[in-house]
Parts: C-alpha cells; structure tokens; sequence
C-alpha cells in the first residue's frame, strides 16, 4: 500500500531530454499505464522510479518520502522486463524465491510462499521447471510471481506483454488485471499498445517526445482528447477547422453546433474532432444541421465493421460504419455529426501528416 | 481489433512440456558432424599418433614405415633432471595460472565496459585493445624488456606473467566481450530490484550466467601463455624456463625423440583442457561463448 509522487521529473541524456518535467500522483492500489511510441520517455520514466536511472531533476516519493537516495535494492520497486524474463541457470522455484532468498528469509517459508504464490499465478507444482522448459505465457506468469512474492511497495512493468501471442497477451491481462486488485498493490506498466493500456489500466497517462500529454481514466482519451496528437495516437485523424462563437462552430463547409457545456470554453479559431465510429451518414445534406459534405475514397471491408476513407474539405477523415454498409468509392455523401459527441482539440504546436497514425 | 479470443480462458494454465530441442540432425548437419570429426581426427589426432611412435622410436630409418628398434630412451630423458622438463612444465603451469587470473582481473570489467556500455572514446580502446593481434609481440616486447629491466621485472615469473597478458588480452576481452553483449543487464536489474545488493547480483545471476563464457575466455588465455617463447625468452632471459624453452632445442635437430617426447608432454595440458571443457562449449548455453552452437 504505497502511493506514489513524480514531481517535476527530468531526465537527460547529453543534450538529449529524454524525460521533460514529469509530474504525476499516482494513488496507492491504482493500476496506471505510461503509454507513448517507443522512445517517448516511458521506460526512462519506469527507471527512474526503480532508481535504476537517477533523474537529472525532480523528486520521486513513495507515501510522501523522496527515495531517490534509495538504492534500487533497498526501494521496494520491482522491475518485470518483456525479455530476459527469467534467471536461465535456476528453476522455476529458485526464480519465485529469489527475492526471498536475497532477504535471507528461512527455506521452509520460502517454498511455502513460492507455491502459494505459483498458486496465484494458477501454475501450481511447477517449482521443479527449469525456465526453458516453460512456454512464453508461463515464463511471463512466473516473472510476475517471483516480483510479487516479495510483497514489493510498487510492481513496475516495462511492456510486459509485448512477446506474447494475442490470445495470451488477452489472458494475461486478465490475470494481471486480478491479481493486482487482489493484492490492491500499487502498479505502474509501460506499453506503446492503447488497447492494452485501456483495457488494464485505472488510469493512463500518455508520453509523447518526452513530455507528459495528458493523463485520466481510459474513457478520456476517446471522448475528449486534449490536442489533436493524442486523439490521433487514439487512432482519430478528423479533425476540422473552424470559428467559434458560443455554441457554433462556423466552417468551411458549413456551421456545426457543440455542446457548450461539454466542450472546453472560449470563442475563436478551434479545431473540432469526432470520433470514426460517432460519424453517422446522411441520406442529403439539405435542412439538416451539423451536416457536411463528404467523398468517398475508399471503402475497406474489415468483417466486423466497415470503415470508410472520406475527402472532408482538404482533409481524410475516417468513418466505421455497419460491415453491410453500402457505399461507392468515388461518390458524394453526408455525413451528420451528433452534437454530444463533437470534442473541440487544441491544435498541436508540431504539424503532422493526418493519416499517418490513423492505423487501422 | 483484436480477434475475440475463442480459447477456454483456462487454456494457458494448462502445463505444458516443451520438447527438449535434441532433434536427430538432419542431413546436412550429420555431414557436418562426420567432416569434422574426420578433421580432428586427421589434422589433430594423427601428429599425435606420429609422436607417440616418435617418442619410441629408438631407431626409424627411411623407407621403414614403423621403427625398426623400439625404446623408451626418449622418456626416460625427459624424466631426467637434466632435461628440466618438469622444472620447465612446472614454470610453464604456473605462469598460465598466473596470467589466466591476472586477464580475469584486468579483463572482466573491462570486457563488461565493452560489452554492455556506449561511452566516449569506446572505438579508439577496441582498436588500442587489438594492437597487440596487429603489432608483432616481439617488438612491443623490445621496448618493453628496457623498461623491466630498470624495474627489475626481468627474470621474474611476474614480468614474463605481464608480458604474456600482451597477447592474451585481446582473446579474453573479445571473447567475454561478447559474452556480456548477448547477456545483457536485464537480468541484473530485475535481480537488483528483487532486493540483491551488488555481491549478490554478481554471484547469482550474473556469475552462473557467464560461466561458461568465462571458461572459455580462460583456456584460451592459459593456452596463450602455455605457448609463449619468444616472449617467454626475452623476459625471462633464459633462466626462467618454460616448456617452449626446454622444447626448441629440440626441433633443430640432435633427436626426434626427445623432441617428440617434450612435444607430448606440451601438448597433453591442451588436450585435457579441451575435453574437460568440451562439455561446456557443446551446451546449447554455448552462445553465451561468443561462439554459437558448435
């Protein structure tokens, strides 16, 4: 039960700032996901916390006490890495208890808390495995047991699930996902994946170019992105320009009306935002409000759902629409933008090509 | 999206063995395997066949295709004090003892330095480390023998040591440099998360981790200096002998035998060291050598 306080942290590398004044509270038991391209500071962040890297500037404090004078051994912050997972020459028992081991805890109660901990885990007798003789999702489970059976103040995860299939990396969740609000362990993981990082984390908090962007509960970042790279890192490239004056947004194709108290305040040029699969398509654009013209690029079949690539002014927006969805490449359509779900972004300093992170 | 995951949630949980990688070799590595066996056999095992019956032989005239006389002359010269042959085995022994400690010494941190750390300058302390490959040994160790007289290494079984570290270095620091490099620091950090303190992670992750690696960097090294003369010959200035010393006179002439003899007792230490570490280098942990799966 520890919480834990990034004040103002920096790390540089030469002249290179890897880590840009990074505050952030993050409350006991919570399960918080660092997510951002590789690169963005996320792993340099995860160091700093174990004190295997010491920042250039700023605090780290576990339940209000700075450790950065902690030596990782000492602080309590046990790292789990995607690779190397395992200490080759040992089993799978010498793994679990090796923390133990280290703490001079007595044998008996070691392989007791080993099993029940292998238990936990849901890999009972398994003590005797040596670590090649495990599968990539058992050498994982067995990681996270030998960082949990010392009862760590905060369990750090650097992209855990990364060299996992996707069935197991869905598996793993779940079990991670329990076994933290079991042992109500605080936990930080680090992971380039926003899928992954929505369906496991309490809250998370996106690292772009070293700098902190925005952080809150998953939800947040599809409905209301604070600038258009974090809605464009959520895989949403709309966006349109505009002037606003109270609850309309006047644009190049038309007025389009927001929802003021929803929508950050304050009138002039805006960008407005709205998710793919929030886009509805019109029978015609005439008499109807928040409707604007569109063309059809292309149309991608992708089994479940249908997605559209649109021409929306001088910009690509994508559309999800039903998989029988009808549409022809090449003609005009309309699409009705509902107000409750139209978000206003700032425009990000660093322009960008627009399709370039809307992956499918 | 993901694909919905249509496993029974309990599929993972499952124990599973996986099979021990021993496959039977396939074609091409079963003639790989016979080419090299026949190799060893041809290019190692027969000179030492050939010894052997040299160092019986008390007389071997062309065309006779084995010895007309046998004896044991040969031996029971080596045995002799006079040929110092167990003063030269014994010097011999302990110099490498003594040089393959000091290279683990100096060169351990030094290959992790390499193996594992971008620093400034990093290039230019690779390219000094393999001047010794590049340079003669013998006139770095001209220049050198000046210097240790004034230090009165001269004659001592420490100078020649030093001097032997020369060309033994550069093998050792490769070899564990490129251990280190395939080993990385996860394991270490994890260990020293878990609460292992810098001893600890040394003797338990990174030491067994290593191990094999660092054995191999070791016999090369006890071989470097098994096999100095030159060096051996400056420094030691004649009176430390080793067994290089007492075997050169030999191979200029006066009897094959003893020759032969002195050349098996010289070669027998490279022999055991190689088959007492031939387990190691034929694990699939061998990797970790430098030298990938043999």
């Amino acid at each position: 039960m520890t919480d834990v306080s990034l004040q103002s942290l920096s790390r540089r590398f030469g002249d290179n700032v890897a880590v840009r004044d990074l505050s952030l509270d993050i409350e006991s038991g919570e399960l918080v996901a660092f997510l951002g391209p590789s690169g963005c500071g996320k792993t340099t962040t995860l160091r700093m916390i174990t004190g295997l890297l010491r920042p250039t500037s700023g605090d780290v404090q576990f339940d209000g006490e700075s450790v950065v004078e902690i030596p990782t051994e000492r602080r309590g912050a046990v790292m789990v890495f995607q690779k190397h997972l395992l200490f080759p020459t040992m089993d799978v028992a010498q793994n679990v208890g090796f923390g133990l081991k280290m703490a001079g805890v007595d044998k008996s109660e070691i392989s007791s808390r080993v099993s029940e901990m292998l238990r936990l885990v849901e890999l009972p007798g398994l003590e005797e495995r040596k670590a090649h003789e495990l599968s990539g999702g058992q050498q994982q489970r067995v990681a996270l047991a030998r960082a949990l059976v010392v009862r760590p103040k905060v369990l750090l995860l650097d992209e855990p699930l990364a060299n996992l299939d996707a069935n197991l990396r869905i598996t793993m969740r779940q079990l991670i996902r329990s076994i933290q609000s079991e042992l109500g362990i605080t936990a930080i993981f680090v992971t380039h994946d926003q899928e992954e990082a929505v369906m496991l984390a309490d809250r998370v908090a996106l690292m772009l170019d070293g700098v902190l962007q925005q952080v809150g509960s998953p939800d947040v970042f599809y409905r209301s992105p604070r600038t258009t790279e974090v809605a464009r890192f959520f895989r949403n490239g709309n966006f349109l320009a505009g002037t606003r004056t109270g609850s309309t947004v006047r644009t190049s194709l038309g007025d389009v009306t927001v929802d003021s108290a929803r929508v950050p305040a304050g009138d002039g040029p805006v960008v407005l935002t709205i998710r793919p699969e929030e886009i509805q398509l019109a029978s015609n654009g005439s008499g109807q409000s928040n409707v604007i013209p569109a063309m059809v690029t292309s149309v991608i079949y992708m089994g479940s759902f249908t997605r559209l690539v649109l021409q929306v002014g001088d910009s690509t927006w994508h559309v999800q629409g039903p998989a029988g969805l009808q549409a022809t490449e090449g003609t005009s359509v309309h699409l009705r933008l509902p107000t409750e779900h139209i978000w206003l972004v700032e425009e990000d300093s660093v322009p960008q090509e627009t399709e370039g992170n809307v992956a499918v | 999206m993901t694909a919905l995951d249509t496993r029974p949630p309990d599929a993972e949980t499952q124990p599973e063995v996986f099979e021990d990688v021993t496959d039977p070799p396939s074609l091409i590595g079963r003639w790989t395997r016979r080419v090299a066996i026949t190799s060893i056999v041809v290019f190692v095992g027969l000179p030492i066949f050939t010894l052997l019956i040299w160092s019986f032989a008390f007389r071997w005239n062309f065309p006779d295709l084995l010895p007309s006389e046998w004896g044991n002359r040969a031996w029971a010269y080596v045995a002799s004090d006079s040929s110092r042959t167990f003063e030269g085995l014994w010097n011999s022994t302990k110099l490498a003892v003594l040089v393959t400690i000091m290279a683990i010494v100096v060169g351990l941190p030094a290959s992790r330095a390499l193996g594992q750390h971008d620093f400034r300058g990093k290039s230019t302390v690779e390219w000094l480390l393999m001047m010794p490959i590049i340079v003669p040994t013998l006139v770095a160790t001209m220049g050198i023998h000046q210097i240790f007289i004034r230090m009165r290494l001269t004659e001592t079984l420490f100078g020649v040591a030093l001097v032997h570290l020369i060309p033994a270095i550069p093998y050792f620091v490769l070899v564990m440099a490129s251990v280190f490099a395939n080993y990385g620091t996860a394991l270490e950090e994890t260990a020293q998360s878990l609460g292992a303190n810098k001893i600890q992670v040394f003797r338990y992750v990174t030491l067994p981790a290593i191990s094999s690696g660092l054995l191999v960097a070791s016999m090369f090294t006890f071989l470097i200096s098994w096999g100095q003369y030159v060096t051996t010959l400056l420094i030691g200035g004649g009176t430390f002998v080793t067994l290089p010393l007492v075997l050169f006179p030999f191979l200029s002439g006066a009897s094959h035998s003893n020759a032969a003899a002195i050349s098996l007792v010289f070669v027998a230490p490279a022999i055991i060291v190689l088959i007492l570490t031939s387990r190691q280098l034929g694990r699939d942990s061998s990797a970790m050598g430098g030298f990938g799966k043999l």
